[in-house]
């Protein structure tokens, strides 16, 4: 796509982008109310991902604009992406070996200090 | 566009032309905007391993988040970026009073949403629903439920702050609207800004279903 400085976006795409989020919002707080066990989380979060990518490429012009800019974005998620699962892979694990579970936080801990 | 001597009044003269300055204006947003997303990221780890530790306490201590407020503000922070975009719409048409209304309305729905946020939090504070030692509400089922409300002020406390100094800058180019200072060539502090206001709105987006809407 050619990089366009003083793109000027149409207003429909603004206001349609704008319903849309609305209507995804509606949706997404629709679902919460039923149970898809494991699945809830899956659905939120897709939901979730389809309008921050609306913001971005939209709103933000990401759509638009220089591709460097869309790079520099996807990086920061991409660390994000790493930050996360590479402490899950720690914290899901904790405990498998000698078995612990949760206990309430101790009146003389630290943080209570 | 590209003849710098006739916009010598805004172009710095280190740039070679109008383009090249708001290119590089806009990378430097961005990388910022990075920082911003890990910043926030670290708060979505915490978020992560204490939901997968506690899945059922932050199920039942969830409840106590009112969803429809949860969901008026998602409503007024979208529409806050809504009139934030085409605030910088008109100023690329030469609409200096379309900007400036439209930087009102965003700075009010900015507001509205702080209001919002002060009655939840209010609420929760009276109840002692508060992070850490200061949580003594006794009506969470679950280990620990003062570590959800730990999350839950940390993400929209940061988020607020957000908010806050959104409302700054937003208020701050609005000035310079009133000065004149920008027209349809020259605007970059007002799609910074924007920029800014958006990453505001997408961090929402995330923290509405994560913390509000737990199946």
């Amino acid at each position: 796509m050619k990089t366009d400085k003083n793109h000027i976006t149409p207003l429909y795409v603004y206001l349609g982008v704008g319903a849309v989020l609305l209507i995804l919002t509606a949706i997404t707080v629709g679902v919460s109310y039923i149970n898809f066990g494991p699945w809830n989380l899956v659905i939120a979060l897709a939901i979730a991902i389809v309008k921050a990518t609306l913001v971005a490429f939209f709103f933000m012009h990401l759509y638009y604009d220089n591709k460097i800019y869309m790079m520099v974005f996807t990086i920061s998620l991409l660390f994000l992406v790493v930050f996360i699962s590479l402490t899950m892979f720690d914290t899901l694990r904790r405990g498998e070996i000698n078995k612990t579970e949760a206990e309430p936080i101790k009146k003389e801990a630290i943080i209570y200090k | 566009m590209s003849n710098s001597t006739s916009h010598s009044t805004f172009l710095a003269h280190h740039f070679s032309d109008a383009e090249q300055q708001k290119e590089s204006a806009k990378l430097g947003m961005w990388v910022f905007l990075l920082t911003e997303v890990l910043l926030f990221g670290g708060l979505f780890v915490f978020y992560a391993i204490y939901r997968s530790w506690n899945p059922d306490m932050f199920y039942n201590a969830h409840k106590f988040l009112d969803i429809n407020l949860g969901a008026i503000n998602t409503v007024v922070l979208i529409t806050s970026s809504v009139t934030m975009a085409l605030a910088i719409r008109s100023m690329q048409l030469n609409k200096k009073q379309n900007t400036i209304l439209l930087l009102t309305a965003t700075l009010l729905l900015a507001a509205t949403f702080l209001v919002i946020k002060y009655f939840e939090y209010s609420h929760k504070i009276h109840l002692g629903q508060l992070p850490g030692k200061f949580y003594t509400f006794t009506g969470v089922e679950g280990t620990n439920p003062h570590i959800f409300f730990s999350v839950y002020f940390a993400m929209t406390g940061l988020h607020g702050i957000h908010v806050v100094a959104g409302m700054f800058v937003i208020g701050w180019v609005m000035i310079r609207t009133f000065k004149n200072e920008f027209s349809s060539e020259y605007y970059t502090p007002i799609e910074m800004s924007g920029l800014y206001w958006h990453l505001v709105d997408l961090i929402w987006i995330f923290l509405f279903p994560l913390l509000y809407l737990i199946g």
